[in-house]
């Protein structure tokens, strides 16, 4: 009775959850756990439906290779494509809601929840998944040991899925606390807070058990992202609830406190979550693509600790001429300009890996996929310390220049390096020899690039508008245009803007199309990317 | 280790650990990197001292530029107005009806009111001022509460039906038709006879319809319908109408009017700005 603790654990959640709903004091409340006793209940149900797991021996070892726990990787290759899709997909809807108003599909699917859905599908379901995904498929191989539990390891995966279905209905349902990126209420924040504890001692367990002498990179900013992760998450989500049987909560802070508490969260998800986790994720596979040496190690530690101890004081930056204390201003302002080297630090490191291999940038599509994630992690955390400038905030605060600067890091940096993690790992933990259609691979390549481009390049014009038709003032001292004449003036931008979305989520069907296929073990026939390198010019 | 691992395409050293089968080179930190990397710390100490910065125990220090950004705000604003060379001062003191006789005072005016405008009063009177159903037209010459100069400054500074002025525009057509003072033949009788007055297709004149007009109507919009600016009635013999022009609105007005409301500006934007939007819609081509 392998499964029979799961199935026990899911039923009595899904009655729990049940009973919840049944005495909860607002209508959303009740709906909300009516919902998470549903999903928990379909979850006892499949497990029970499915049959036992054969009680095989020990298979006998013929290498001194360990046993890698594979399956929660697995599942999580898949889901970081479905959930990457959805996200996208949410992504275009939104920016089609922007574009004609009309769209606004009263109450479940207006732009107030769908904003915080399609960021959360993407940052945390999308970006979350392949982080869980990709750390323990690292952590596992570069310290030669298993995962500590294969149990834990389940329960972290398959935890954090029901804190993003938890999540995701809540925002449809119009439940939130309207802390942005930080919007699940205080039953949902609990809820991950277990699964993140769980996580830090399943992460933390398999390092000290490892086999290697050493902790390779990676996982040193694997890990600085799953405390600074913990610790942001629960500061910033410190509230209390109207009722325990309630969907509301207020925060433990106030005004400007609140404020800065927030937007210390905020950028710091940026920094540790965005920045620091897929940096170990590229530590990894890089280098692994690349079949080459990381470029120096010097470099990762002294921008690993750099990176480390300047990003967390550089959230003050997000509020820039507010109620914040001028001092705290400026010092979100320096501490961001200070961050600019630490974060070249690993794009330098990326990039200088493929000395001697940059012949692979024009043969394989993974690589390619590599170099352009970390150009544009290059190109953001450059355009970062200059927008935290306080006199070109000025301009650029509130405006689509913020919008596009994060655009470029996720569909630029999160996205790109996201997939060349997929494309890399889903061959290897199925036992095939190569994707279904690496010429599939450079579409999406191509697709999502184009999409970025023109995706970036609007908002730089529509932002850079806007913020100068707000300033704009009349000879006799008035200002030329209401916002609502701002707004009308970004019609043509959303429309692009939403196109260059479009172009993405292409590239995301087309992923999810290939790595179904190679998981059912086809090989497209298609003319094979030509490997041989071309005569160099005398 | 012992013996030193060589990268054989670089001929760089590597540190001799291997993960997974990667491996790490031992090359130095790129100088350009380390010296940008100072020179930004530099920077920023350099900018801390400039600028407040560093918190000491009951506040933090002020720089040595004596920076605030309130301080920045006020300073901004202050030469905002000095570059006004005193208009909107002068435009605080003059009476409204001499604002407009006075030509540089009227195009400052002007322009402040056109900018008001596009915020406060876009939203139910279009962006052209050309109204909408239930909201007048500012631009043609006619007017619910009049339209010269003093009389428009009232009608914004106060507004019409305003719960929170009492000097505020205010009358109550009665319900013909919902509280029984006139049938529904009646009413169709008069609709009739309000839409000949100007040519309104359906429009008949009766002397039926004749005597329930000159009954019911003519008190507050004239015997011959060219309403009354006093009590706010408006004319009825012309195509103008704020409730669509067909015989149909004006069944469903007489039986049960529509009471509009405009807020009064005066309390939430002050004089001087009542003052400018009162000559940028005198000015918009209406204006008697």
């Amino acid at each position: 009775m392998h499964y029979l603790p799961w199935i026990i654990v899911l039923g009595g959640g899904a009655f729990f959850a049940l009973v919840l709903s049944g005495l909860g004091q607002d209508a959303a409340f009740s709906a909300h756990w009516g919902i998470i006793a549903v999903v928990l209940g379909l979850g006892a149900i499949i497990l029970m439906r499915r049959p036992e797991p054969a009680a095989v021996a020990a298979p006998v070892s013929r290498s001194d290779a360990p046993t890698y726990i594979d399956g929660p990787i697995r599942a999580g290759s898949i889901l970081t494509v479905f959930w990457g899709c959805v996200g996208f997909l949410v992504g275009l809807v939104i920016a089609l809601q922007l574009a004609w108003p009309d769209l606004n599909l009263e109450p479940w699917f207006n732009f107030g929840r769908m904003r915080p859905l399609h960021t959360s599908a993407v940052v945390f379901a999308f970006g979350g998944t392949a982080l869980i995904t990709t750390s323990f498929y690292v952590v596992q191989r570069t310290c030669r040991a298993p995962m500590i539990s294969e149990n834990l390891a389940w329960f972290v995966f398959w935890g954090y899925q029901l804190f993003i279905v938890m999540a995701a209905t809540g925002y449809l349902l119009g439940i939130t606390q309207s802390r942005e990126y930080a919007e699940p209420e205080w039953y949902v924040d609990l809820w991950l807070t277990i699964v993140w504890v769980a996580y830090l001692i399943l992460f933390l367990g398999t390092l000290i058990k490892r086999k290697e002498p050493h902790i390779y990179v990676a996982n040193w900013f694997y890990l600085a992202f799953i405390v600074t992760i913990a610790l942001l998450h629960v500061v910033n989500n410190l509230a209390m609830p109207v009722s325990l049987l309630g969907s509301k909560s207020y925060s433990l802070f106030s005004g400007v406190q609140d404020a800065l508490t927030q937007w210390w969260y905020g950028h710091n998800a940026v920094g540790f979550f965005l920045t620091a986790g897929f940096l170990g994720m590229m530590y990894y596979f890089m280098p692994k693509q690349a079949e080459r040496p990381v470029y120096s190690y010097r470099l990762s530690i002294i921008h690993f600790w750099a990176l480390i101890f300047l990003y967390i004081w550089a959230g003050p930056h997000h509020l820039h001429y507010t109620a914040l204390p001028d001092w705290a201003q400026t010092l979100g302002m320096v501490f961001s300009i200070m961050l600019w080297m630490p974060s070249w630090g690993g794009m330098i490191n990326g990039l200088m890996t493929l000395r001697g291999a940059w012949d692979k940038v024009r043969t394989d599509p993974i690589i390619r996929m590599m170099v352009i994630a970390i150009a544009f992690y290059g190109m953001s955390t450059f355009e970062g310390p200059v927008m935290s400038i306080k006199s070109v905030n000025g301009l650029s605060h509130y405006t689509d220049w913020t919008i596009g600067h994060v655009h470029s890091g996720a569909l630029g940096w999160v996205g790109m390096i996201s997939f060349a993690a997929v494309y890399f790992m889903v061959p290897r933990l199925w036992g095939r020899r190569q994707l279904y259609s690496p010429r599939m691979v450079n579409w999406h390549f191509w697709l999502a690039t184009t999409g970025i481009v023109i995706y970036a390049a609007v908002m730089w014009v529509s932002g850079i508008m806007q913020g100068l038709m707000w300033r704009e003032y009349d000879d006799q001292g008035f200002l030329v245009y209401s916002f609502a004449e701002t707004v009308a003036a970004l019609h043509p931008y959303y429309i692009a803007r939403a196109f260059g979305g479009l172009l993405y989520l292409a590239g995301g069907l087309v992923m999810a199309f290939n790595i179904w296929m190679t998981i059912r073990g086809r090989v497209r026939d298609e003319r094979p990317i030509p490997t041989t390198a071309l005569q160099p010019a005398e | 280790m012992s013996d030193k691992d060589v990268d054989q395409v670089t001929g760089v050293e590597t540190t001799g650990h291997e993960w997974d089968g990667i491996k790490e080179l031992n090359n130095p930190l790129p100088r350009w990197w380390l010296w940008t990397f100072y020179g930004s710390i530099i920077f920023s100490i350099g900018y801390t001292i400039a600028f407040p910065a560093w918190p000491m125990i009951s506040s933090a220090t002020t720089g040595v530029l004596g920076y605030s950004s309130r301080a920045d705000l006020h300073a901004d604003v202050a030469a905002a107005r000095a570059a006004q060379g005193g208009m909107l001062e002068a435009v605080t003191t003059t009476p409204v009806a001499d604002i407009v006789k006075d030509d540089g005072l009227a195009r400052f005016a002007r322009a402040g009111g056109e900018s008001l405008y596009k915020v406060y009063c876009s939203q139910c009177h279009g962006t052209g001022a050309t109204g909408s159903v239930g909201y007048p037209n500012l631009n043609d010459d006619e007017w619910i509460w009049g339209g010269t100069i003093d009389q428009v400054y009232a009608t914004i500074a106060h507004g019409a039906r305003s719960p929170t002025d009492q000097d505020t525009h205010f009358n109550d057509m009665p319900a013909f038709g919902t509280d029984g003072m006139l049938t529904a033949e009646d009413i169709d009788r008069v609709a009739k006879q309000v839409a000949s007055l100007s040519g309104m297709e359906g429009g008949e004149a009766t002397p039926e319809g004749e005597q329930l007009f000159a009954d019911n109507c003519a008190g507050c919009h004239a015997e011959d319908g060219a309403g009354m600016v006093d009590v706010g009635a408006p004319s009825l013999n012309d195509k103008v109408w704020l409730y669509e022009g067909t015989l149909a609105a004006l069944r469903e007005q007489i039986a049960l009017p529509r009471h509009g409301v405009m807020p009064a500006w005066g309390a939430r934007l002050g004089d001087a700005a009542v003052k400018q939007l009162a000559v940028y819609v005198h000015g918009l081509g209406g204006g008697q």
